[in-house]
């Protein structure tokens, strides 16, 4: 197991070096000079052309990749253009609140999503499951961003209870995780359902009856964990689209997350930042994608045997080894 | 012996959208403590719903179901039955949760039932059991998918032995198995009944395996009784058409072709909202038109000898 881990780990390094090479490229063609964005319209083309130099924007595009991957391999992600700080540090302040929206979106869609999905199997077309069906048709269509231009005119603009910007404290983070965690909660109670309703038929649902066990006990023992690999494969997806679903609704609710430093930094051709920004979620990604894996082996004692199994193919060579030393 | 099943006018009908569907229709017999009773017919012929209508997997439509003289049709505490009747299910494929160990499976109704409280005393209960069906020791942390077809089932009769229940209903045990397993699965299920003096009901769709086994055979069509008798009397005196048929589809192994065949033509009918009249009247080649208005009830013609057909004498020339 943890070989395997050790494994995965390594895998993601190229995937990430892939990824600054993609980032690196788009943002070298695109239009926009940082220079004249940090010195402004009034400065002559001169004092652009020397800033260009000294920050190597001049440089050719291997050269500058190479000086990027350079620095990268020490740790650095380079000074924003803005503000001068080092990109790191820039992220680090901003990375737990658009972790925090992300887990709290996560979990709500898990704990409404996975009883929904549950009940409406268990009743199926009952009027539960209808109204739950059609809400999850409603909550995979409606667009997140419509979703929380409404929210907001709803919920503060009419009614007032709710602030619709800014995060100063825990009533802040309500209609952002609500927006983020609709369409998760739609898919994850869809999943849920549909994989149960695929297991509930299974013989040996059937075979648990026989036994005499309780159908609470069927539900969640025997049917709940075959139908679980599915649901934990949309989770993780829902998590990882949470987390760049987040850069749109930061940018309604002005909440300073990560999302709304990269927009920011795209519109102000900071390319460190986007770089950095990118950069970081592909590695969250990477990890998310290593944690499911890891469930399911949880989940699945199938998955969890097959480990063991190459454990044990190793054993007995070894001991096969160790007594022929003991006869020479 | 004493009867332990009591089966008066059973009855299943399903809902589907087209109209009742006919499953089991006004079925009657008994099954003595310690013997054997084959149920044999085609596919859909309301078979395996019998057996789970008897165990009260599923609910009965109208009739009533004696279990050593106590009515246990509209019975509540379904869980103590458990410890009394038992399934053996056909697929030992589909019917063991993918997610369980060998012993989480036959250990799950000792804990269920409170039976073993420690985990020790599970632990060695289903040793035990695995002993007593002839599966080794090793194969108690594998999970079903590891197993072949033999094995599995014997892990679907341990479990169904775990709570030392008097009665078993065996759903087509063998077959999903090749033939090879297939006898020592019914050596082994008759080894279990000499020994712990089981009764069994033992549904399957080939006469040549409950042949052997049974000491009486009710064959269905269409979830009606058309022939019941004991075994060796059907074999020698088969009646029926639908049973001479289903008779001439053994095969035998022989050079010769001296066998006159009787087979069958034509589709089963429909279960959902049969007509009167005799339910096999069309694919049978002695129909006639009193088969399709009367609905032919069981009668007995030979000495212990039932048989639901209009023409049943005249066929027969008795």
């Amino acid at each position: 197991m943890l070989r395997y881990i050790i494994r995965r780990i390594l895998v993601t390094i190229p995937v990430l070096i892939g990824v600054t090479l993609i980032i690196f490229t788009l943002m070298y063609f695109t239009k926009g000079d940082p220079a004249r964005m940090i010195l402004g319209d009034m400065a002559t083309e001169e004092e652009v052309e020397e800033l260009r130099e000294e920050m190597g924007l001049n440089d050719p595009f291997l050269v500058r990749y190479g000086n990027y991957m350079l620095d990268l391999f020490h740790g650095d992600l380079g000074d924003s253009y803005v503000t001068g700080l080092p990109v790191t540090e820039e992220i680090m302040a901003r990375l737990p609140v658009t972790m925090r929206l992300a887990v709290y979106s996560c979990a709500l869609s898990v704990i409404i999503g996975i009883p929904v999905g549950i009940l409406s199997a268990v009743k199926q077309y009952s009027i539960l499951d209808n109204v739950a069906t059609l809400l999850a048709l409603l909550g995979i269509t409606i667009p997140s961003f419509w979703l929380a231009m409404m929210l907001i005119l709803v919920f503060s603009v009419n009614l007032g209870w709710l602030p619709a910007s800014g995060l100063y404290g825990w009533q802040y983070y309500i209609l952002p995780v609500i927006s983020i965690s609709a369409v998760s909660i739609a898919t994850i109670t869809r999943m849920t359902r549909s994989s149960m309703l695929e297991v509930i038929r299974q013989d040996y649902i059937r075979t648990a009856r026989a036994k005499g066990q309780t159908e609470a006990k069927i539900i969640t023992k025997h049917a709940l964990k075959n139908a679980l690999i599915p649901v934990i494969t949309v989770i993780g997806i829902q998590f990882a689209s949470g987390m760049s679903g987040a850069v749109v609704n930061e940018q309604i609710f002005a909440i300073p997350g990560i999302g709304k430093m990269m927009v920011d930094a795209i519109k102000a051709r900071n390319y460190p930042v986007v770089q950095g920004g990118v950069l970081i979620i592909a590695l969250l990604f990477s990890i998310l994608n290593l944690i499911i894996d890891l469930l399911y082996a949880f989940v699945d004692p199938r998955i969890k045997t097959q480990y063991a199994r190459k454990k044990e193919k190793h054993k007995p060579q070894e001991l096969a080894a160790g007594g022929e030393e003991v006869s020479a | 012996m004493g009867n332990l099943i009591e089966v008066k006018h059973l009855k299943k009908y399903f809902k589907t959208p087209h109209g009742l569907l006919h499953a089991v229709d006004d079925v009657n017999f008994n099954i003595a403590e310690g013997s054997t009773l084959g149920v044999v017919g085609e596919s859909g012929c309301g078979k395996s719903t019998l057996g789970r209508v008897i165990i009260r997997l599923l609910d009965s439509t109208s009739g009533t179901i004696l279990f050593n003289g106590r009515d246990i049709t509209h019975t509540k505490d379904v869980k103590s039955l458990c410890r009394e009747m038992q399934i053996v299910f056909q697929d030992p494929f589909a019917s063991l949760n993918p997610r369980m160990s060998v012993s989480e499976i036959i250990g799950e109704p000792l804990r269920v039932h409170g039976i073993c409280r420690h985990r020790e005393e599970v632990d060695k209960r289903v040793k035990e059991l695995m002993d007593t069906v002839g599966l080794a020791q090793r194969f108690a942390q594998s999970y079903p998918h590891e197993l072949d077809g033999g094995r599995r089932q014997r892990i679907g009769i341990a479990r169904a032995l775990s709570l030392e229940p008097r009665f078993i209903v065996c759903d087509e045990p063998v077959s999903a198995l090749d033939v090879s397993i297939q006898a020592q699965i019914l050596n082994l299920m008759q080894d279990l009944q000499d020994e712990k003096g089981l009764t069994y009901m033992f549904i399957t769709h080939d006469l040549s395996v409950v042949k052997h086994i049974s000491n009486h055979i009710m064959v269905m069509y269409l979830g009606m009784v058309v022939e019941m008798s004991e075994s060796d009397e059907l074999f020698d005196h088969t009646l029926h058409p639908y049973t001479k048929a289903l008779l001439a589809a053994i095969p035998e192994p022989t050079l010769k072709r001296t066998r006159k065949r009787e087979l069958l033509r034509g589709e089963i009918t429909s279960p959902i909202n049969p007509k009167p009249g005799c339910r096999f009247a069309a694919r049978c080649p002695y129909c006639k038109e009193e088969c399709t208005k009367k609905t032919p009830e069981l009668r007995e013609i030979l000495p212990g000898h039932q048989v639901a057909c209009h023409l049943v004498e005249e066929i027969n020339g008795l």
